[in-house]
């Protein structure tokens, strides 16, 4: 690696250059680029549907160390646009690591990565300027007016039909008690696993199911997923959310799923300045009065004084920044939190949550 | 929750003296707590015997006692002071286990006192082996196959017949493990079992299934009263299990786990802070299997701990300081993230760099010691280094441990074969990561040298790639990429000239200083406001941006800290440079400490007024400067090691605050120092400079024996010997010349007097002795490991006269501006000075608390323009208060195998305590028993003693006879003492290898101390010894000079009890 490279760039939406050398797949991306603060889950975060259309920079400086392997996926493959380091690691070292380090994933997929860059420098424009368009790309004599121009216009866009599944999929798990409709936006196939642990058999929707499709499956309870891009571009989405709440099922939000459902209820969402991602967030459950540490990853937030009294009330608030982190429905059996209770990457300290979620379905409609 | 209500006055006690595994970790977390408790309006009591801390200092506490730190001082101190709280987790395993004890008999409860911190059942939990297996068990969290015994039985059994072999003994309630080990057969188990059951105060041991090879994981965890938890850091050690943590490289964070085994073992981290309820900072150490997700849970501090210390630097986040707010009553949540400002302490730190921690050993002092690691400690310090990359955090650590390395290459390695190095890989010592280095670059395979050293491969690929690097630095011409991909991983200009065989001038390079990033707990998340930085090879200077922005047009000045903690340049130097910092600020300047040392006061992020954490070599020192353009600089508080930057800074036009470099230069260079002596009219003993051993014995037979010999520039009385013949002096040279020592060896003539110290502040024109000190050893031991009394006790008025007047001629002929230590022998009624230090020195902190004269904010002052008189001080030796103070050495020897505890002109004393009192006698006993010293009333003493103290062990002997001890001695001593009507029990040698031999009197109880004196010493085979290493193992005081026996006896005879003597508030002196 000490002579064996060519060089790769990104090119900022203000003009910022960056000269670093070029990792995984080969060519040009815009994307929008966001840091992760997560110090492990790499792999987690590059098969996570939520980063589609985003290039991600990692702000600790040693990603690969550990490789890559065949379970820790959280979708089927990788959407992320494209991706930053500071290093990669050539030689990873872990029982699970087989041959595939974060290189050979990245061409696998297509990604386009960039490698030896100060990423501290990156993070703190993000910061101070706000979430950025970007390029990156490995051809040295680009014109630059001419990707600027090209990088400005571009937008994530509607994301959510490209990640989500197409047809329904069904996961059942032995002595089931439970039959949960997990609506997919993006979901984190952790999402799925910490259902099906619970005795839920879980069969995963479209994006676009219709109230009427979910009304006939009768479930016991509602997954919403997580998911990419603005939540106000789902119209059909909420608008089916918002037919499904007088049928009063359980429901349980995860990130984009929770900003969904509150504009269904009429709340508003906004986009953050550089959002909340990574594995350290605090977020006190103000009913508990506890802090929980929690895996995040999100660009916007549902205004909390936005949610109609009618509706429901915060549930969850970031210790941080005090912004919306969870809802509790008042007006349905429903509650949603803004952050990832599933893991993966990130602290397990709120997977209580699926716990209330299985005794919500109990208390609503029992055992079958 | 907000302050509890019911608290308005707390004590806190500290750890004590500086020993390998309790050290100045706990003065870091002893202060952040005082502070912390004195900001919330508390009154804080504080007990700590240690005079060097700055826990002890008058800003810290309202109440201080410099007391011995034993379960019938503080008792006293509470019926005194009388608290209504006790913070039990923040001095260390000494604070804790008085803690408990006081709660456990019931004292705190009848005297209205609360514990805060931990309650007893906590400490119960994680202490004991088998509470805390139940525990564990209890929660289903894994725990090493182990059992819990109290005889040798049980332990031979439960290893032969029940887990098979290796197993590792950790004896219950040590420090550091002392006491512990591997034992790999029947037979090692027998030696190191008998051992740590009596080295453990309640005769437990664990004996355990050694699973080497696993990795070691500590996570640092936080826990507040409402169950809010958090971890705050993990880290890896570089050595596999089996190592000491305090002994291994450690990184932070753990960098070779997956999310699923860094959760999984997070997890069970807060799983076990819960299931303990610690209210507070926890340490949880695991093992973990490198093929599969089985785990163990090793250990549990519920206190904050060296782990903590280090995990505080390594992220910003300061764990003292919150659990201490936890213990009096706010919870996580309330508490602000003082770094950002906009965060709470309830978030876990992310960091966008490396840190790497490396121990510092004392084995280039103790030169016969085993340098092998295992499960007891033997660092006594340790420096940190941050990088963006492991191996450019691993190059940083290699310079900043002071170890003479610029690079991992280690110069006595590159004589060995590859079939030597090879084998070495197998050796688990303090060389290993430097052996695997060398392994490397001999083109030894990564797995190859996993399979010997079971280190993980990511490590070994991380410094293959600095081989690497190496390997095509040194082919072909250096190039401008190959320079700035060198310095990415922190090389230094000087050493990439080194490997690519030609300067950088010659190949064209564009030279590049480092520029500074922050370390502010959030990876660049949110703005900080606290300057925390560390050097790197980026294009952006974080630091200029912040000095820019933060503009005060104030003057600003850089203090250089002292680096790693050894011995002979410990805590003292750095509450001298804490307070040059404190005084700084006072008179309104910019305060800026560069240092290492993740123990320290000194590298507390709010300290001075930026702290920049990165080694302190030249071209280090180079990129710090140009980046902060400092009015001043100040090297006089850091030790040998900011001391030894003097020259350079000069040269590059650094304004040296204080004494010039020069001065420093002439007290240091031999001739130059000798001109200066005779130019004042001050004699010093005879001497001569030598290169060889031919020159050294024709010296030492002019001069006579004996003779003093030690090479040029030391620190601490390293590798300085006295010699009385022919033969040792031979074997000094060897040893020296094996050494490759480029400093000439300076010899002596050694005057047997009476040795006198004196601490001096000096503005060029007038002088101030705080106070003169006078050692109860004669010359020939070491200053620091000698009994300190202030004032003197046995000096005449002329004497005194005479000291005062040659410190006056000294410190103007040096002109020194600031602090000046000088040591003198008396002989003879004779003055000689011995040597001058011209910079501060260990016994600052405790004259000045003493004495009251602040010496190191005065001297500050000095330098900054001030003179004594403009500070209203008065000049000449200052008036002696009521009190007498004795420091009292404390030493390291049971965790340091093989080091001869004959103490001589190396320093060997890793701490110190101190007792005050009206009389010298009661000052020493104090000072004794805070050193841990027993006083028996009746037992037996056993003497061995050289031939030239033979005439004066007799009145010590017939004293301790008189007393009704039952003397003891070999053949030599045995009838010396009968001529002269001693009733004496004679002993053999143990090479004599006849009973009644030493060796099993030793063994047998009923020796109380042994008093042996030898002509020579240091080989472990020789016979004094291995006599001196039994007491050690048997924890029998041994006192190897005639004078500290002599005080030892004086203070049986007064037949006091602690409850006879006064306990002293210093904060009333």
């Amino acid at each position: 690696m000490l002579t064996d490279y060519k060089k790769a760039y990104l090119i900022l939406a203000d003009g910022t250059v960056f000269e670093g050398k070029s990792f995984g797949a080969e060519g040009s991306v815009i994307g929008e680029i966001v840091f992760t603060t997560a110090m492990v889950g790499y792999q987690e975060t590059l098969t996570d549907p939520s980063y589609c259309g985003q290039i991600v920079t990692q702000t600790f400086p040693l990603i690969g160390n550990y490789g890559i392997n065949d379970e820790d996926y959280e979708s089927g493959g990788s959407v992320v646009s494209g991706y930053i380091v500071r290093e990669w690691c050539e030689e990873p070292s872990n029982f699970r690591f087989r041959h595939t380090t974060v290189n050979d994933f990245l061409k696998q997929y297509g990604i386009i990565g960039l490698y030896d860059i100060d990423t501290r420098r990156l993070t703190r424009i993000i910061r101070e300027s706000g979430v950025m368009n970007g390029m990156i790309t490995n051809i040295p004599d680009f014109d630059k007016e001419r990707c600027l121009a090209d990088i400005r216009a571009y937008s994530v866009g509607s994301v959510v039909p490209k990640v989500s599944v197409k047809t329904p999929e069904e996961y059942k798990t032995d002595g089931a008690k439970y039959k949960v409709a997990l609506i997919d936006y993006g979901y984190k196939h952790n999402i799925r696993r910490e259902l099906l642990k619970r005795g839920c058999d879980v069969t995963v929707f479209p994006y676009n199911v219709t109230a009427d499709e979910i009304r006939a499956f009768k479930p016991d309870g509602i997954m919403l997923s997580n998911g990419p891009g603005d939540p106000a571009d789902n119209t059909a989405s909420i608008a089916t959310l918002r037919e499904l709440i007088p049928d009063k099922i359980p429901t349980f939000g995860i990130c984009l799923g929770h900003q969904l459902l509150a504009l269904a209820n009429g709340a508003s969402t906004v986009k953050m300045k550089y959002g909340h991602r990574g594995g350290n967030q605090p977020v006190t459950d103000l009913e508990l009065d506890r802090t929980f540490i929690t895996s995040q990853n999100h660009g916007y937030a549902v205004v909390a004084d936005s949610i109609p009294e009618s509706a429901g009330k915060l549930s969850h608030v970031n210790a941080n920044d005090k912004t919306c982190e969870g809802v509790r429905y008042t007006n349905a059996p429903a509650f949603t939190v803004q952050f990832h209770p599933e893991a993966c990457g990130g602290p397990h300290d709120t997977a209580y949550l699926f716990d209330e979620f299985i005794e919500l379905m109990q208390k609503e409609g029992g055992e079958r | 929750m907000p302050l509890r209500e019911d608290i308005k006055k707390v004590l806190v006690i500290g750890s004590g003296p500086i020993v390998i595994g309790q050290a100045a970790e706990f003065d870091y977390a002893g202060a952040q707590a005082c502070r912390a408790l004195k900001q919330e309006g508390l009154e804080v009591v504080l007990v700590n015997s240690n005079p060097a801390t700055i826990m002890t200092d008058k800003h810290m506490a309202d109440h201080i006692y410099i007391e011995p730190l034993t379960l019938d001082c503080v008792k006293r101190i509470i019926k005194i002071e009388k608290p209504d709280s006790i913070l039990s987790t923040l001095g260390g395993q000494t604070g804790l286990t008085l803690s408990m004890q006081l709660a456990e008999e019931g004292f705190l409860a009848e005297n209205g006192v609360k514990l805060l911190g931990a309650n007893p059942e906590t400490i119960h939990k994680a202490e004991d082996r088998q509470a805390f297996k139940d525990t564990m068990e209890a929660i289903g969290e894994p725990v090493i196959p182990s059992k819990v015994v109290e005889t040798l039985e049980d332990a031979m059994d439960f290893a032969d017949n029940v887990i098979g072999y290796p197993v590792i003994v950790r004896p219950a309630f040590t420090l550091g493990g002392t006491g512990g080990g591997i034992a790999n057969d029947s037979d090692e188990l027998h030696e190191i079992a008998t051992n740590g059951l009596r080295l453990s105060p309640i005769h437990q041991i664990l004996v355990e299934k050694c699973i080497s090879g696993w990795k070691e994981i500590e996570f640092e965890v936080i826990r507040d009263a409402k169950g809010n938890v958090i971890t705050v850091c993990s880290m890896e050690n570089f050595d596999p299990v089996g190592v000491h943590t305090g002994d291994s490289i450690v990184v932070a964070p753990a960098v070779t786990l997956a999310d699923k085994e860094y959760q999984m073992l997070r997890t069970a981290a807060l799983n076990i802070i819960q299931a303990l309820k610690v209210e507070g900072g926890c340490n949880c150490q695991f093992a973990l299997n490198p093929d599969s997700f089985e785990y163990a849970v090793i250990e549990v501090n519920p206190r904050v701990s060296r782990s903590s210390a280090l995990a505080s630097k390594a992220t910003g986040y300061p764990i003292a300081k919150v659990a201490t707010r936890i213990a009096i009553g706010y919870s996580l949540d309330e508490i602000v993230n003082q770094v950002t400002g906009k965060t709470y302490a309830c978030f876990e730190p992310a960091l966008d760099y490396i840190v790497v921690k490396f121990p510092k050993w004392p084995f280039d002092k103790f030169v016969y010691a085993k340098k092998t690691l295992g499960t007891q400690m033997k660092a006594t310090g340790e420096i940190m280094a941050i990088g963006t990359s492991f191996e450019a955090a691993m190059m940083k650590a290699v310079r900043s441990i002071e170890l003479g390395l610029d690079t991992m290459s280690k110069p006595e390695f590159a004589k060995l074969t590859d079939a030597e190095v090879g084998q070495k890989l197998s050796d688990i010592d303090t060389d290993r990561s430097f052996c695997v280095f060398e392994a490397l670059k001999r083109g030894i395979d990564v797995n190859t040298i996993h399979d010997i050293t079971k280190i993980d491969k990511w490590f070994i690929s991380k410094l293959k790639n600095l081989a690497d690097l190496e390997a095509w630095l040194a082919d072909g011409a250096l190039t401008q990429e190959k320079y700035d991909t060198a310095k990415k991983y922190c090389y230094l200009d000087k050493s990439i000239e080194k490997i690519a065989c030609q300067t950088l001038e010659e190949a064209g390079i564009k030279r590049r200083k480092a520029v500074y990033k922050m370390v502010d707990t959030c990876a660049a998340e949110f703005a900080a406001e606290t300057p925390y930085f560390y050097s790197t090879y980026d294009d952006e200077n974080e630091a200029e941006e912040f000095i820019k922005e933060h503009d005060t047009g104030r003057k600003k000045v850089i203090v250089f800290g002292s680096g790693p903690i050894r011995i002979g340049q410990g805590i003292e130097f750095d509450y001298c440079s804490v307070h040059c910092v404190w005084a700084l600020k006072e008179m309104g300047y910019e305060t800026v400490i560069c240092n290492n040392n993740p123990e320290t006061v000194s590298t507390d992020f709010d300290t001075g007024d930026r702290l920049y954490f990165d080694p302190l070599t030249f071209e280090d020192v180079d990129s710090l400067i140009a980046t902060e353009k400092p009015d001043g600089v100040v090297v006089q508080f850091g030790g040998q090691t900011a001391i030894k930057l003097t020259k350079h800074l000069q040269d590059i036009g650094a304004n040296i605050l204080g004494t010039s470099a020069e001065s420093i230069d002439a007290a240091e260079d031999r001739e130059l120092f000798d001109e200066l002596l005779e130019k004042c009219g001050i004699p010093r003993p005879k001497g001569h400079t030598v290169f060889t051993t031919e020159e050294a014995l024709a010296s030492a037979n002019q001069l006579g024996y004996p003779v003093l010999l030690r090479p040029s520039y030391v620190l601490g009385g390293q590798n300085m010997i006295i010699a009385h013949c022919d033969s040792d002096v031979s074997e000094y040279m060897e040893i020296i010349t094996s050494h490759k020592l480029e400093n000439p060896v300076l010899i002596d003539k050694y005057l047997m007097g009476t040795e006198v110290e004196v601490d001096a502040i000096c503005d060029g024109t007038d002088f101030l002795i705080p106070g003169i000190m006078e050692h109860i050893e004669r010359a020939g031991v070491h200053s620091g490991d000698s009994i300190s009394v202030y004032p003197a006790q046995t000096l005449t008025e002329r004497v005194k006269r005479v000291i005062v007047a040659y410190t006056e001629r000294l410190a103007k002929a040096l002109n020194v501006i600031g602090l000046v230590n000088i040591q003198y022998v008396v002989y003879n009624n004779e003055v000689y000075v011995i040597e001058v230090n011209p910079r501060s020195s260990r016994t600052v902190p405790y004259i000045s608390k003493v004495t009251g004269v602040q010496m190191v904010d005065i001297a500050t002052k000095i330098m900054m323009g001030h003179s004594l008189k403009e500070q209203g001080l008065p000049t000449g030796l200052f008036p002696v208060g009521n009190y007498v103070a004795v420091k009292v050495p404390v030493f390291s020897f049971e965790k340091l195998h093989d080091v001869d505890t004959q103490l001589g002109p190396e320093m060997k004393s890793t701490g110190e305590c101190l007792g005050i009192a009206h009389s010298f006698e009661a000052a020493l006993f104090k000072g004794l028993i805070a050193a841990g010293f027993k006083m028996y009333d009746k037992g037996g003493v056993l003497f061995s003693v050289r031939n030239e103290d033979k005439p004066e062990i007799i009145e010590i002997a017939s004293r301790f006879e008189q007393l009704g001890f039952d003397i003891y001695a070999t053949s030599g001593t045995a009838s010396t003492l009968i001529r002269n009507m001693i009733a004496t029990n004679f002993t053999y040698r143990v090479s004599e290898n006849q009973e009644p031999n030493i060796m099993t009197l030793l063994e047998s109880g009923v020796i109380n101390y042994v008093i042996s004196t030898s002509e020579t010493g240091r080989s472990p085979a020789r016979d004094s010894v291995k006599m001196r290493r039994k007491a050690v193992e048997r924890s029998i005081a041994c006192l190897t000079s005639v004078d500290t026996a002599e005080a030892l006896v004086k203070c049986i005879e007064m037949k006091k009890s602690i409850d006879d003597v006064e306990m002293v508030d210093i904060t009333k002196i």
